[in-house]
């Protein structure tokens, strides 16, 4: 940390004296949630409030041949039961495409399914009443007839002529299909001394977030203004297609985020039984709640993964890697989701696979299908642990047919630390990688040699423990690469407007949202730090279309890249402006004035000249004795959006160490280690928690967690006791540490670090079991690893 | 049916139904929203609460057995600064991202401490067990909560 020079405009934010960057202070809202005092939708109440509950389909396919809501509709507190066909005269359908996802079809969906029920959970009529137990009530006694269709359950298999058609006006079941040929595949795997190839198989999971989805529409027929309190990581995207479906104007519809109970990529669409609440209450012309219980949650929040990917590697006897190929299938149940479409996942698998790595030679192709099942979407770390799975685990296969250690092996052919800014066969551009650093830093962590010790000494008492390696590609910052250039109104910039308040404390707006991650505190930490306040002064606001900036929120690990560097321009001309002001009041120039510790002080000798708090005071109260032609601007708006690439990609490895019982199956994870590189680090608390907290959903998904189908296409597993999620007391702890490569392209230099965690976490534990199973000569690409899988594989059952 | 109870030392009357869980009457009739409802099936722990100096899951217990009881939720232990040094452990630590099994979680902390003054990490993570987090990944509450209990061992005479 360099100490305050002569001319401070010479110095970065990061330099500053009293700077935030890169210090572990406590997020600024931690005191609300932990006194019970936070506000989530759940908790929300409005003045004549009436509850929905949704009557679903039990059924995964079938045609609705009628409703009789008669009797419930005489139930007491019963204030309406509308039909698709009646709420479609509020809201109109909507088809989940992207324009440059060349091909991509999907069919018109609607709020609530008219004549035709494409999965079990769809909603198929609402219930509103004045409690939801009420409405809970009267479902009950709803009756619908169906008649009941063939499903289409298994992916393999959906696009096989005598399958039928889940939405015969597609022709087909296909919703999407890429393929990519890059560099010469075929002389590569004829040139290579060793083909290996799998079929990775990736169980359908989903993303529990503790809170389930909810919603508070409130719409206002005097005003003529639909405010909708919802958990969401993308307000403005909510309030854009509310009033696009709803036949409104974007100025009459406010999108409120309060707090929000976990969202990891459930929360960033729009759901069909959202949209509906927000249409009832256009209908019903009162404020209605939608909270989904947990069987709805599991039935209607996005699924995940559900991928069957046959890979192929080739390599030298040196080891060098000479080809990939892969051959993806996903099931993304009966619609493309909304607004983001369900065809993103597979085209990431193709962008990401081999991405690490030397090789040019890479074929891929990537089907996706329709399916009665629950609609599958983006959850954290959108496709990068297929990718991770299967990259590092055809590897690690190649590593063993040649015999050569999976760390000498990656080290051969990762992408050199100097060889950047450089691109992958997909046409992925990279800025700049540590691939090899962050290697040799987690051979450091978790001394390779010595475990590697330990993991023969034990094999000798038929203990079986295994070390399994993973690196990995990281999608960040998005650009308007991701969504936008494909037609979707979901902006990539986001804005921060700063503004002295009159006690000389700061006021900080900004379109990015917090769901946990730490968004205020990186916002008030980057303000702070810029504008020379301390920042228990900074104030942040999120989570109001009427109150912040236009922007896009936060996911894909845009939050602290783009909103933070939006931060950081707008606190920049600010304290440009305070400086203005204040060198006018002192008779001084700006260029002999700094801000430090919440006053204006000279840049020369530190010496305090005027506390800002007066500084404020003579703006705000006394501009009569301010010279004249100053007009004080002491508010400020910037925005940002990343231009130069269309990603920030970042990179990093992780490692496992488990042990195996081949008698019971279980696995025992004993330590995880994970080296990543975000760029610059705004805090490193809240990066190494996000880790953490990402690796145990990959862990998991790798694991533990799958919603099972029957062939009927019925969700078996639907309930927290038999869908399991990772505990306390069968986590590892986990080591995290850091390579730093921050990128050019913004003063900031701050990259993503939401998906790493879960990008690399399964790939490392799934080798690990391959390790540890050596000895057995048997090797496992399917997840979750469960005792079953792991005792199926081993011969014992 | 009537019941009379004590809800963070304040006397509370009130009428219910008999099929209303605890969870939704300290939620909906008393506003006490800090007690959150994660699965309403017992598993996820969210919804924790104490019951006569017993933690219990709230959805799980009907308001109509409360009767006559003691009930202490997350206001009331943050009101009385009981767990205040347990909040500002996982103040410092980063202990929770999105906060909704936080109240829960530090009613489980805090059971566990008055139970065993020096529990080790195996021992909190096994207490800890029944109430999950989807964010942190544990390992954070671990910690604070093992900080928590030592330094209430350093601060015993």
């Amino acid at each position: 940390m360099t100490v305050a020079a002569a001319n401070p405009e010479t110095l970065s934010v990061l330099d500053r004296p009293n700077s935030y960057i890169g210090k572990v202070v406590p997020r600024p809202n931690l005191e609300r949630l932990m006194q019970g005092r936070g506000l989530y939708v759940s908790d929300m109440e409005l003045p004549r409030m009436a509850h929905v509950v949704f009557l679903r389909s039990p059924h995964a396919h079938a045609k609705i041949i009628g409703i009789d809501a008669g009797a419930a509709r005489r139930m007491p507190g019963v204030i309406a039961i509308v039909t698709g066909k009646e709420l479609a005269a509020v809201v109109t359908p909507w088809v989940g495409v992207l324009s440059h996802l060349k091909g991509l079809k999907s069919a018109a969906q609607h709020a609530i399914a008219i004549d035709h029920v494409c999965w079990q959970g769809e909603a198929v009529a609402a219930i509103v009443a004045t409690s939801r137990a009420v409405a809970e009530d009267a479902a009950e006694i709803v009756s619908v007839e169906y008649e009941e269709l063939d499903a289409v359950t298994d992916m393999r298999t959906a696009l096989d002529p005598e399958t039928p058609v889940i939405h015969p006006s597609l022709g087909d079941n296909l919703a999407f299909e890429r393929n990519l040929d890059a560099g010469a595949v075929d002389a590569a795997f004829a040139d290579s001394d060793e083909v290996v190839e799998a079929d990775f198989i990736f169980g359908r999971h989903t993303g529990v977030t503790l809170e389930p989805r909810a919603v508070v529409a409130d719409w206002n027929a005097a005003e003529a203004r639909l405010t909708i309190y919802q958990g969401t990581q993308a307000p403005h995207m909510v309030q854009n297609l509310a009033a696009l479906h709803l036949g409104l104007e974007e100025s009459q519809v406010r999108v409120v985020c309060k707090d929000v109970g976990g969202s990891f990529g459930i929360k960033v669409h729009v759901y069909a039984d959202e949209m509906a609440t927000y249409a009832l209450s256009k209908l019903l012309r009162r404020p209605v709640k939608f909270v989904a219980d947990r069987v709805e949650s599991f039935n209607t929040d996005i699924h995940a993964r559900d991928h069957r990917c046959k890979g192929r590697i080739g390599v030298k006897r040196d080891g060098t890697i000479i080809a990939f190929e892969i051959d993806d299938l996903t099931g993304i149940g009966p619609y493309s989701m909304y607004p983001r479409t369900s065809a993103i996942e597979a085209n990431q698998v193709v962008n990401l696979v081999g991405g690490p790595y030397v090789t040019k030679n890479y074929r891929a192709r990537a089907r996706v299908v329709f399916q009665n099942k629950n609609v599958m979407c983006q959850y954290r770390a959108v496709g990068h642990p297929i990718a991770c799975s299967v990259t590092e685990g055809l590897v690690d296969l190649a590593a063993a047919k040649i015999g050569m250690d999976p760390v000498e092996i990656r080290r051969r052919n990762l992408i050199a630390d100097d060889a950047y800014p450089c691109a992958s066969p997909s046409g992925l551009r990279f800025e700049q990688l540590s691939h090899h650093a962050a290697i040799n830093k987690l051979m450091a962590m978790m001394d390779y040699e010595k475990l590697r010790a330990e993991q023969a000494a034990l094999r000798n008492k038929r203990i079986q423990r295994g070390i399994g390696i993973a690196s990995f590609i990281e999608v960040t910052n998005p650009s308007a690469a991701f969504y936008g250039v494909g037609g979707a109104r979901i902006s990539s910039q986001d804005g921060v407007a700063v503004r002295l308040d009159a006690q000389g404390s700061v006021i900080c707006q900004t379109s990015i949202t917090e769901q946990g991650q730490g968004s205020e505190s990186l916002t008030a930490q980057i303000v702070g730090s810029v504008l020379g306040v301390s920042m228990e002064r900074v104030r942040v606001i999120l989570g109001d279309t009427d109150n912040t900036p236009y922007g896009g929120g936060t996911w894909a690990s845009r939050g602290a890249g783009i909103g933070g560097e939006a931060a950081l321009q707008a606190a920049k001309v600010l304290r440009k402006n305070i400086l203005d002001v204040a060198a006018a009041i002192l008779q001084s120039s700006s260029a002999e004035l700094d801000i430090v510790n919440n006053a204006v002080v000279n840049a020369s000798d530190g010496s305090s000249r005027i506390d800002l708090k007066e500084l404020a005071r003579i703006v705000y109260f006394r501009p009569d004795t301010l010279p004249p032609g100053i007009q004080p601007e002491l508010m400020v708006t910037r925005h940002f959006v990343p231009r130069e690439y269309p990603f920030a990609f970042t990179n990093g490895v992780q490692a496992s160490w488990l042990e195996v019982d081949t008698d019971t199956g279980f696995i025992k994870l004993l330590r995880h280690w994970v080296v990543e590189d975000c760029g610059t680090i705004i805090n490193p608390q809240l990066v190494d928690e996000q880790i953490r907290g990402g690796v145990v959903q990959g862990l998991g998904a790798a694991l533990f967690e799958k919603c099972i189908y029957d062939e009927r296409g019925q969700l078996t597993n639907a309930n927290m006791a038999d869908y399991l999620v990772p505990m306390s007391g069968e986590m590892p702890d986990i080591d995290v540490g850091h390579v730093v490569s921050p990128t050019s392209e913004t003063e900031l230099g701050a990259k993503g670090a939401g998906e790493a965690g879960t990008a690399g976490a399964a790939a490392a534990v799934a080798n690990a079991v391959n390790d540890a199973l050596k000895p057995f000569g048997v090797v496992i690409s399917e997840i979750p690893l469960t005792p079953q899988l792991i005792l199926t594989a081993l011969g014992r059952i | 049916m009537e019941i009379s109870l004590d809800v963070n030392g304040e006397r509370v009357e009130a009428h219910v139904q008999p099929r209303l869980n605890l969870a939704d009457f300290l939620r909906e009739h008393l506003k006490l929203t800090g007690t959150h409802v994660g699965c309403e099936h017992g598993v996820c722990g969210a919804c924790t609460v104490r019951v006569n100096g017993e933690i219990v899951r709230s959805c799980l217990m009907l308001a109509v057995q409360t009767h006559g009881a003691s009930v202490e939720t997350i206001e009331g232990l943050s009101d009385s600064g009981e767990v205040a040094d347990l909040q500002a452990a996982f103040r410092d630590r980063n202990a929770l991202q999105c906060g909704f099994c936080t109240p829960a979680m530090l009613m489980a902390a805090q059971d566990l401490l008055k139970q065993h003054t020096d529990p080790d990490r195996e021992q909190i993570r096994e207490h800890l067990s029944g109430n999950y987090c989807r964010c942190t990944g544990y390992q954070a509450i671990i910690d604070a909560v093992e900080t928590t209990a030592r330094l209430r061992m350093e601060r015993q005479p």
